[in-house]
């Protein structure tokens, strides 16, 4: 390993002609293992596969192999996309295509690696084949990248991942990897790096789409004696995976785009920011930086260039609203995660009152691939005001979830219909909601918006953070509604007085329109109709003058989805009807006489005592007290409680 | 430099660099505001004050939004308007109804705010606020369903007085204002000094109240009612109820105070001058000693309850001389008592103040003699305006009496105690007088009235040089230590709790600005100049006490009874 | 079943031993700090906390008013069977709110609370990764997707077991 280490560094990294010699070259190949004597099998180890069981799926393997096939490599590679298809386990048989299968379960390994190993595989199994120059194909298996989930999709950022061990540093620069970072360090200026990144036209993914590289110019011009990176990998949007998926995937793209953009703010000092609870994640990240470091790649005056530069993990402790920029650097800096008033922005004082940059995980992924091809090959992807590409999370009630790269002007129908291969059993389209529980709905009219700051703008969306949630006939708006209220709500950090008092009041009263009254006077329908315009006007409030992103953004769905489905919420409203059959509050419940036997036992669990009855006679139910609880029809032993 | 800006389609001159604020106040714009505090950085929690600035998405809080050359501001348009209305409705939605009862009716801003934004209808109905009343503090009582989070007290406690036993307690609809680990006050480290009290626009913070006590009391015809009043207060009651003050306004109080039904109205004066004349007499032990450390003049119950558990090293050092309030309590409770010829449980003496620490120092352990409390009663100035106004005395009409023997006198020293660095400029005045045999010139004390939160001399008595320090405010002591750090040494230091000493007191009124504290502090210079006697040896109440009461009872000749003591103290830091 | 109860074990393992990692007075070293103690005791004691603050020179108010802000830090005990549910969008789009009012039914406690008998605590997080095989929960570190209601007393009932066999 030592060797590889000192061939790699001296004859890659540090190389200075930009052709590698052709001897270098096929050592890098069998690290990259495009050449190899021995079969390999690669099982993907994001979080989705360790939750599908991906785990058990390796030990199997490993069990397999020691006992069978004990010349056989097995590695672990970071997630390819598809969550839906985890765990998926790739094959590769010496001189042949990689040959990929899906939902591989621990019980599935044994006749799976049988059928490889023999011959005889087994189509049910079988996603497809990746095609490798010089390699044999297999007949009759269909390629990969011809599926209509990877055909539309432009995986840059994404490119590697799935494809190696990202805790091997060696196989990332075996790639290709830290050369443009080596290079940038030696050969540009800071002012360079940040124009390359201004010229290549790279906005900041979080939201804003604000130019990454004049952020960058902002910081380096503000004269300091420290400045600050911080990458902010705290995405605890419900249904954002992004970027827990890039961080165990390919952490070591993320830790070079981190080291250029450092560089070109000239700070010594970069911050990991990633979300609690993701410990998969945090330790991937933190073998990649030891492993990085041992390469000499941070440290003090990395490889003689005079640049000095160390990182660093922060475990976000558990709040959403530090997602947010100054809240994030309170955080950092010891204090409650509350926003701050801006202006000062922290480019000019940020981090301990220095000049910060905080750049979000899929813009850093993008950096060193612009300072690898340049700024021009950057503009030629996407459209012309948002270059590049942008990745999605795609959850919700599609067929196939999973992470997603498109390119900038992809039309979101193309990620519905054929990434995510339309709606999971037949049902009916209902939304796509776009950018977390600050985000807006999509409806059927507007599927055709592309993917592009300025579009999504014009039609009031947000980029949002990349959630793409996807939602079908049997969901409730208003409970939807209500659930990214009550989110927001249990997040909103307490200190301006229109997000703490108005996230709480939208939230009441969304729950007296789904729920049937407690009492008499509350629960009239003018009550509740009253009740929604005061929500339009306290969510015009909150947009006006919440002091940050969250309260400011926290009507969205709401008014999206009044805009939208109007008609749902005058079903709840005045017929108290729910069309889904999700707001359990306004069902009706009755007891059927014929099957009760009397047994008391819905009776005695009545939280509003709405049931009588004499014992082992039929019950009934008083429908004017009953409040939908269900607890009755959950209870009863004998189908009694009909539901209406 | 000036530019023009354009409000409201007129023009207005403002300054580069200052607030959208600032430059519409001083162009007699007023805005609402809720969370500000003068000379604090903005935090922009409230919202109340966002004015609507052209080519801007949003409304912006005119409380930290710079101006620049280009803006057009709209302060009172129907969008700012109906913003400003929301919000306070918003508040008004979870706050308890119960406005009449409270302690802040009347006086309250988000009371005011919503009639001034003529909030006549409940449109927004939200789940109350869970009460919690922590009424455990003997000074300081909280009621967080009245808590509108606004975060002046946290800020309060933690920039100015240091103490930084307030926080904001979780987060969004759970955010409450709390001590260390969300227990009742009595178990925090608060100083009781009650400058969060100060500045709550509602009544979520309020001193706890002792009228009702009293008033039972007042009610006992077989129990001799003694109350005994501060020159703070005679000040502090002149505000509160709307009259103007003068010098002879003590003699009008003493009036008010016996139509009550006060048997005997003292004056602290008397005990202050003790204090004073004690302290000098400590300092003076301690020059003779030579010894290193200086002396902690003890006057400020706040301070001592600082020391106590924040720099118990400091304890040794602390001067054990009783404040003023319980020197006067205690000749009240053996002096007067044995004057009158009756027991001292016959008596029950009450203190008016301004300060809301004096609350809790009348409950210590070592402010009472035989089982009986020095001070049964405090109140805070706004207590006994509000005790005046209960009696329904007529105050414009009313004459002027002297306030009773033994303790009707004062020196012009006694009075300066209600400043900062007064006490300690007393006790050298009498310290070199005590030497010397005059008073020294009053400007070499220039620089101990004013000039930041740490100012210090150093004077000339005969051969020997005696070092002053003053903190103003509990900010000072870092500049203290450092300055002590750096080796500098002491005789003698004053540390008052609230900026300005007692004339900013918790106890007096609500919403008084820097300017009328300062014009508080400039009556007192006043008095101090204009009034005969500046020494308390030379005042005729002190040398009848000294020369012939304290001799003429055996029980208190040693003048033990003016001295404390002070123990490190065990709270949640 | 032996790493079921690690967090236990370390229990004892004394507080000053972590306070000596970090450097005095660092007030940005404050929630590190607070998350290594969490890590090892399972939540934050009032000793804990006392400790800290005079460590770093903060006062306990701050330091408790700063952890109650955050989500992740707790201060009782978590149960000897710590339950996450995943409540992200996919997963309540799949039915996890009734996952959460199922187990709040069983074990007759709020999220972020512990049982009396010390054994189940739970908390609701917003989004584990899972979002195909919704709804998730992590029963102390082991996953368990698809999820419906009607297997939770039976995987209760099994857990009790566990503990109660131990």
């Amino acid at each position: 390993m030592e060797d590889l280490k000192t061939f790699l560094i001296d004859k890659v990294l540090t190389y200075e002609s930009d052709t590698l010699t052709p001897e270098t070259e096929k050592v890098l190949q069998q690290v990259r293992r495009e050449k190899t004597d021995k079969p390999v099998i690669f099982v993907s180890s994001g979080t989705s596969s360790v939750i599908a069981g991906s785990e058990k799926t390796f030990t199997a393997i490993e069990t397999y192999i020691k006992e069978n096939e004990s010349s056989t490599e097995l590695v672990h590679v970071g997630c390819a996309g598809p969550s839906t298809f985890e765990p998926l386990v790739c094959i590769q048989i010496p001189g042949k295509n990689k040959l990929y299968f899906r939902n591989i379960t621990e019980e599935k390994v044994e006749p799976l690696l049988n059928g490889v190993f023999h011959n005889d595989i087994n189509e049910e199994d079988l996603a497809g084949q990746t095609g490798t120059k010089g390699f044999e194909l297999w007949s009759g298996i269909p390629f990969m990248d011809e599926m209509p989930f990877f055909a539309n999709q432009k995986r840059i950022i994404l490119g590697n991942c799935g494809c190696y061990n990202p805790e091997s540093i060696e196989e990332y620069i075996a790639r290709g990897g830290y050369r443009s970072y080596i290079k940038t360090i030696r050969h540009y200026t800071f002012e360079e790096v940040c124009d390359i990144i201004e010229r290549s036209g790279l906005r900041g993914r979080s939201g804003g789409g604000y130019l990454t590289g004049l952020k960058w110019k902002h910081a380096l011009n503000t004269s300091s004696n420290a400045r600050y990176l911080i990458c902010n990998a705290k995405e605890s949007d419900p249904g954002a995976f992004t970027d827990r998926t890039i961080l165990e995937s390919d952490p070591h793209r993320l830790i070079e785009g981190i080291a250029i953009a450092s560089y070109a703010i000239g700070a010594s000092n970069a911050i990991i920011f990633v979300r609690s609870g993701s410990d998969h994640a945090r330790n991937r990240l933190q073998k990649a930086i030891d492993r990085a470091r041992d390469f000499g790649l941070f440290g003090h005056n990395i490889f003689s260039s005079g640049y000095n530069l160390d990182i660093i993990i922060r475990i976000e402790p558990g709040a959403f609203v530090c997602g947010e920029e100054t809240a994030l650097i309170n955080t950092l800096e010891g204090k409650r995660g509350m926003p701050q008033l801006k202006p000062p922005y922290p480019t000019t004082a940020g981090l301990f009152g220095k000049p910060t940059v905080i750049n979000n995980v899929e813009t850093l992924m993008n950096v060193p691939l612009i300072m690898h091809n340049g700024p021009e090959w950057f503009r030629t992807l996407g459209t012309e005001k948002s270059p590049g590409t942008k990745v999605f999370a795609v959850a919700g009630k599609g067929r196939i979830s999973g992470v997603v790269e498109v390119e900038m002007g992809t039309t979101i129908r193309t990620i519905l219909e054929d990434i995510a291969d339309g709606i999971k059993e037949g049902k009916e389209f209902k939304a796509i909601q776009l950018g977390g529980a600050s985000g807006s709905f999509i409806t059927s009219e507007n599927l055709d918006i592309a993917i592009d700051y300025e579009d999504l703008r014009e039609k009031g969306i947000g980029m949002g953070a990349g959630g793409f949630v996807i939602i079908d006939e049997n969901t409730c708006m208003v409970d939807l509604v209500r659930y990214y209220m009550e989110f927001i709500r249990n997040e909103s950090c307490g200190k301006c007085i229109p997000c703490r008092e108005g996230t709480g009041r939208m939230l009441e009263i969304l729950e007296s329109v789904i729920r049937k009254p407690l009492n008499e006077e509350s629960g009239t329908t003018l009550e509740r109709f009253k009740g929604v315009m005061q929500l339009e006007t306290i969510a015009s409030v909150m947009k006006d003058t919440s002091l940050c992103g969250l309260g400011q953004t926290a009507p969205n769905p709401f008014i999206s989805a009044l805009k939208n489905f109007r008609d749902e919420f005058e079903e709840h409203i005045f017929d108290r009807k729910c069309r889904a059959n999700i707001c359990r509050g306004l069902r009706t419940f009755s007891i059927d006489v014929d099957k009760c036997t009397g047994c008391t036992a819905c009776a005695a669990k009545c939280p509003v005592n709405a049931i009588y009855g004499t014992r082992l006679q039929p019950f009934f139910i008083v429908e004017e007290k009953c409040i939908g609880c269900g607890i009755c029809f959950d209870i009863c032993k004998f189908s009694a409680i009909n539901v209406k | 430099m000036l530019f023009t800006i354009q409000v409201n389609n007129k023009k207005i001159k403002a300054e580069k660099g200052e607030t959208i604020l600032s430059a519409l106040n001083r162009n007699g714009i007023i805005i609402p505001t809720l969370c500000r505090m003068k000379e604090f950085t903005p935090t922009g929690a409230c919202r109340m004050c966002v004015v609507e600035v052209e080519g801007r998405d949003r409304l912006v809080t005119a409380c930290s939004q710079p101006v620049e050359e280009w803006m057009k501001i709209k302060t009172h348009s129907p969008r700012v308007i109906t913003a400003r209305k929301t919000i306070v409705e918003l508040l008004l939605s979870n706050h308890p109804d119960d406005c009449l009862y409270c302690d802040r009716n009347l006086n309250c801003e988000l009371q005011r705010l919503s009639e001034e934004l003529n909030i006549r209808e409940r449109r927004i109905r939200g789940r109350k606020i869970k009460p919690r009343l922590d009424q455990s503090s003997p000074a300081i009582i909280r009621e967080l369903s009245k808590c509108i989070l606004c975060g002046r007290c946290v800020r309060v406690c933690e920039e100015v007085i240091t103490a930084t036993s307030l926080d904001f307690i979780n987060k969004g609809r759970e955010t409450h204002v709390g001590a260390a680990m969300d227990r009742d006050f009595n178990f925090s480290s608060c100083i009781h000094c009650g400058q969060c009290v100060l500045v709550c626009p509602t009544g979520a913070l309020h001193e706890k109240h002792n009228i009702t006590e009293v008033q039972e009391y007042l009610n006992k015809p077989e129990i001799i009612k003694v109350i005994q009043y501060s020159s703070m207060v005679v000040y502090g009651i002149a505000e509160e109820l709307g009259m103007r003050y003068t010098r002879e306004f003590d003699k009008i109080l003493n009036s008010i105070l016996r139509k009550i039904g006060f048997d005997k109205v003292y004056k602290t004066g008397l005990g202050t001058d003790v204090c004073i004349s004690e302290i000098a007499g400590q300092l003076s032990d301690r020059i003779e000693n030579k010894s290193d450390n200086p002396l902690y003049i003890s006057a400020c119950p706040a301070w001592v309850k600082y020391t106590e558990q924040f720099i118990p090293s400091l304890i040794p050092q602390l001067s054990t001389v009783k404040s003023p309030q319980q020197i006067t309590g205690v000749l009240i409770k053996t002096l007067v008592a044995d004057q009158m010829g009756v027991r001292p449980e016959e008596i029950f003496s009450v203190s008016a103040t301004p300060c809301m620490a004096m609350k809790f120092e009348a409950r210590r352990d070592g402010m009472m003699r035989k089982g009986i409390s020095d001070v049964d009663s405090v109140l805070t100035v706004r207590e006994l305006a509000r005790l005046i106004r209960l009696y329904g005395i007529d105050t414009s009409n009313i004459e002027h009496e002297p306030a009773d023997e033994p303790m009707s006198g004062r020196s012009s020293a006694a009075i300066m105690a209600e400043v900062s660095g007064g006490i300690a400029e007393g006790v050298i005045r009498t310290y070199h007088y005590q030497k010397m045999k005059k008073e020294p010139d009053k400007q070499i004390f220039k620089k101990l009235r004013s000039g930041g939160v740490f100012r210090e001399i150093s004077l000339m008595v005969g051969e020997t040089e005696v070092r002053v320090g003053v903190v103003d405010g509990l900010t000072g002591l870092e500049k203290l230590k450092a300055s002590l750090a750096a080796g500098k040494k002491y005789d003698i230091i004053e540390v008052m709790t609230c900026p300005g000493g007692c004339v900013h007191g918790a106890g007096i009124t609500f919403n008084t600005s820097k300017d009328e504290i300062r014009n508080r502090a400039k009556l007192v210079y006043q008095s101090d100049e204009t009034e005969a006697v500046n020494l308390p040896c030379k005042s005729p109440s002190l040398i009848n006490l000294y020369e012939k009461l304290l001799k003429s009872n055996g029980e208190i000749a040693d003048k033990k009874i003016f001295f404390t003591h002070f123990e490190k103290r065990n709270v949640l830091l | 079943m032996s790493e079921f109860f690690t967090l236990y074990n370390r229990m004892s393992t004394d507080l000053d031993i972590i306070l000596k990692k970090y450097k005095q007075g660092k007030r940005e070293d404050l929630i590190p700090l607070l998350q290594e103690i969490q890590d090892h005791l399972g939540y934050l004691s009032e000793e804990a906390i006392v400790k800290t603050g005079s460590f770093l020179g903060l006062s306990t108010t701050k330091i408790f008013g700063l952890a109650t802000f955050y989500d992740r830090f707790r201060f009782i005990p978590s149960g000897k069977i710590q339950i996450r549910i995943c409540h992200g969008t996919s997963c309540f789009l799949n039915g996890s709110q009734a996952i959460i009012n199922k187990i709040r039914e069983e074990t007759g406690v709020m999220p972020g609370q512990t049982t009396r008998d010390g054994n189940f605590s739970y908390e609701i997080v917003s989004c584990m990764g899972g979002c195909c095989n919704g709804p998730v929960i992590n029963v102390n570190g082991e996953y368990y997707t698809h999820i419906k209601a009607e297997q939770l007393p039976e995987l209760i009932k099994r857990f009790k077991y566990i503990i109660e066999n131990d």
